[in-house]
């Protein structure tokens, strides 16, 4: 009942006109990121993070995530009528989705898209409401120890574990890592890597490497492909389903949704992951598995579902432990921080009003990207027509947009060259890109909490298995980092590359 | 993503630069912790500890990486354009350049227009165009309306007066 409360009085702070204002925007520009090939809602979030520095807190973080859902609804559009995933999550949408509009379906798959989002979006947000308070006490009997083993886990379930090379993805970590040195040491104020430049001091800025991954290494990556991009399929025909489309979508929906929420919030993948598994599951139990692969709607309903619940179920971690399990989150993260807001425990009872407003706000936001999403997607059809010189050009001026607005000098722009490159050389070997800004955000915090646990057993590194909690979830960590290496060399590695998700 | 999933069964000079270029970062951490005052006070672990143990990390993938261009097992790239990307790094370079002498607009539209060449859009001077008008835009916007401080130039001033 607590939990109720709470959430009613985040939705007065929700329902404010300047509130439900920032939503909008988010939801809207998240959904307009989402259908757009080539940027995601971790660049979006990004790129804003400079521009949003004076703005209100509350309504920025609740931007932030509006625009992390409304990148899960429109990446569906994008999957279905081009067969180029908008976003990583949506890869398994193309697959069906595809098929569906190939045969004239484009409408019901779209549908069932938006709907499926809705129901996983409202379930999930609820869930996410009402697990989060118990998350925030288990999180309070948590000490560095613990969440420097949580922090491991996370490394090796967004380097390693998915994906077609632990080695490729710990790799990107470990440059991540490396980067994360960079800068003054929060401890002891020695200053690392810093080379004399007076600007190395803060450390390498998020948004900067991001954008410069994300942005810069696609662009290039996309300008030197030699291939051209497979053509747009015309809605034709209606977009009503019909009672049998219902029938076969609904169990889907919900289905996905009870997959995509706890692999959200368990820091063990992102929405990629559950999207996967949620196709998976349809494919095993469908009534009728030949139509997989010829466009069978529960291949649309249920990954669509499975991602929205997943972003929904990442927040979990986020705000109670501080703790990011995807690149999206990562970013989120240091939005919070611009503001001098620290998610975890704490936060609930800091800023207990801004995190209840945020949760509600979500609720509010998933409603609007319904409507946004159905009614509306012959507008955001009108933006796959953009011709890619156009748009990528512009994606490159609002790229170093970002970084002039967050520091204007040349140091900081030769540096988003430089990751730009090194983004593009990533691309083109299979490198993934999520892990070295994951590396970059979570370092210094893995560092903190080692060097904290350290402390307080003065130097002892048995300490760091000494509780069963910290163990146990390295124990687990070592799991996720063999199983599937081990998989892998005995040739059963194609359901984890399946798996890989590339941007968000 | 799809590209280049077929290992060539060959040793690939591209693994054994990656791997250099791994072991070179692993250096610079390794030479920059020796040169850190190493105070480890209660933990025994100083600032130059937490690198140390990451550069150990990059050498050991270093030498995986070595093994896996050795057994061919990295991705092959696809063919690459190589002009697009030149286009591109030229409008970022010359943006870098032109920044703080010429002010955002100009520099940024000159980005826009090399790039929107880069993805093949002719003929130039028109893309100069269109991006003089975006960056303007861009301009009006997040300088004047959201405060968000744009370097100025000449151009700036004359239209915004200041």
């Amino acid at each position: 009942m607590e939990s109720f409360n709470l959430l009613l009085q985040g939705l007065a702070t929700a329902l404010q006109p300047m509130i439900l204002l920032y939503a909008l925007v988010g939801v809207t520009l998240g959904t307009a990121v989402g259908v757009l090939p080539g940027i995601g809602p971790a660049l979006t979030v990004a790129l804003l993070l400079p521009v949003t520095y004076g703005l209100d807190p509350a309504g920025s973080i609740i931007m932030f995530a509006g625009i992390y859902y409304g990148g899960m609804y429109g990446g569906s559009t994008t999957s279905i009528l081009l067969n180029t995933p908008g976003e990583s999550a949506s890869i398994v949408t193309a697959i069906e989705g595809n098929r569906m509009a190939r045969a004239g379906r484009a409408g019901p798959a779209l549908a069932t898209a938006a709907i499926g989002s809705f129901v996983a979006g409202l379930i999930a947000t609820l869930l996410l409401a009402f697990l989060a308070p118990q998350v925030v006490k288990l999180a309070l009997t948590l000490g560095p120890r613990e969440y420097f083993a949580l922090m491991v886990l996370a490394f090796v379930t967004v380097s390693a574990t998915f994906g077609d090379s632990a080695l490729r993805g710990l790799t990107s970590l470990f440059i991540g890592l490396a980067l994360a040195c960079v800068g003054i040491d929060g401890l002891s104020g020695a200053a690392r890597l810093t080379f004399d430049v007076p600007q190395l001091m803060d450390g390498i800025e998020t948004t900067t490497l991001a954008v410069a991954l994300f942005a810069l290494g696609e662009a290039l990556a996309v300008a030197a492909m030699i291939t051209p991009p497979d053509a747009l399929h015309r809605v034709t025909g209606s977009v009503k389903m019909t009672a049998s489309d219902w029938q076969r979508s609904w169990k889907a929906w919900l289905r996905g949704t009870f997959i995509g929420f706890p692999i959200g919030s368990m820091p063990a993948g992102g929405a990629d992951v559950a999207s996967f598994l949620s196709y998976a599951v349809e494919k095993k139990l469908a009534k009728h598995p030949e139509e997989f692969g010829h466009g069978a709607i529960e291949g649309v309903a249920g990954p669509e579902a499975a991602n929205n619940a997943a972003a929904a179920g990442t927040l979990v971690p986020l705000l109670t432990l501080g703790l990011p399990t995807t690149a999206t989150a990562a970013i989120m993260l240091a939005g919070f921080q611009q503001f001098g807001l620290q998610p975890g425990p704490l936060l609930f009872v800091m800023n207990a009003e801004l995190v209840w407003g945020l949760i509600a706000a979500l609720l509010v936001a998933n409603v609007m990207l319904v409507v946004l999403n159905l009614p509306l997607i012959g507008l955001w059809i009108r933006l796959l027509t953009i011709p890619r010189p156009w748009l990528y050009a512009g994606i490159m001026v609002f790229a170093t947009l970002g970084c002039i607005g967050l520091n204007p000098s040349p140091v900081e722009l030769g540096m988003l060259i430089l990751f730009g490159i090194m983004g593009y050389g990533l691309r083109l070997y299979g490198y993934p890109v999520a892990p070295v800004v994951v590396g970059l955000i979570l370092g210094p915090m893995a560092e903190q909490q080692l060097r904290r646990a350290l402390a307080i057993a003065q130097g002892d590194w048995t300490t760091l298995v000494s509780t069963p909690v910290a163990a146990i979830l390295l124990l687990i960590s070592a799991l996720f980092l063999l199983v599937p290496i081990v998989l892998r060399f005995a040739g059963r590695g194609q359901v984890l590359s399946a798996v890989a998700g590339d941007s968000d | 993503m799809s590209q280049g999933d077929f290992p060539a069964r060959r040793p690939q000079g591209a693994a054994f630069a990656i791997a250099a270029g791994l072991a070179a970062v692993a250096g610079v951490l390794l030479w920059d912790a020796a040169g850190l005052k190493q105070d480890g006070g209660y933990a025994g672990v100083g600032p130059a500890d937490v690198p140390r143990l990451v550069a150990y990390g990059l050498l050991l993938l270093s030498g995986f990486t070595v093994i896996a261009g050795l057994r061919g097992e990295l991705p092959q790239p696809p063919r690459q354009a190589p002009a697009p990307v030149l286009w591109i790094l030229g409008g970022l370079g010359l943006q870098l350049v032109l920044l703080h002498p010429v002010g955002f607009v100009p520099a940024s539209a000159l980005l826009f227009a090399m790039t929107a060449r880069g993805f093949g859009q002719k003929p130039l001077w028109r893309n100069i165009a269109v991006g003089l008008v975006l960056a303007l835009a861009v301009y009006a916007v997040f300088d004047r309306l959201l405060k968000l401080n744009l370097p100025g130039g000449p151009l700036e001033q004359l239209i915004f007066q200041g």
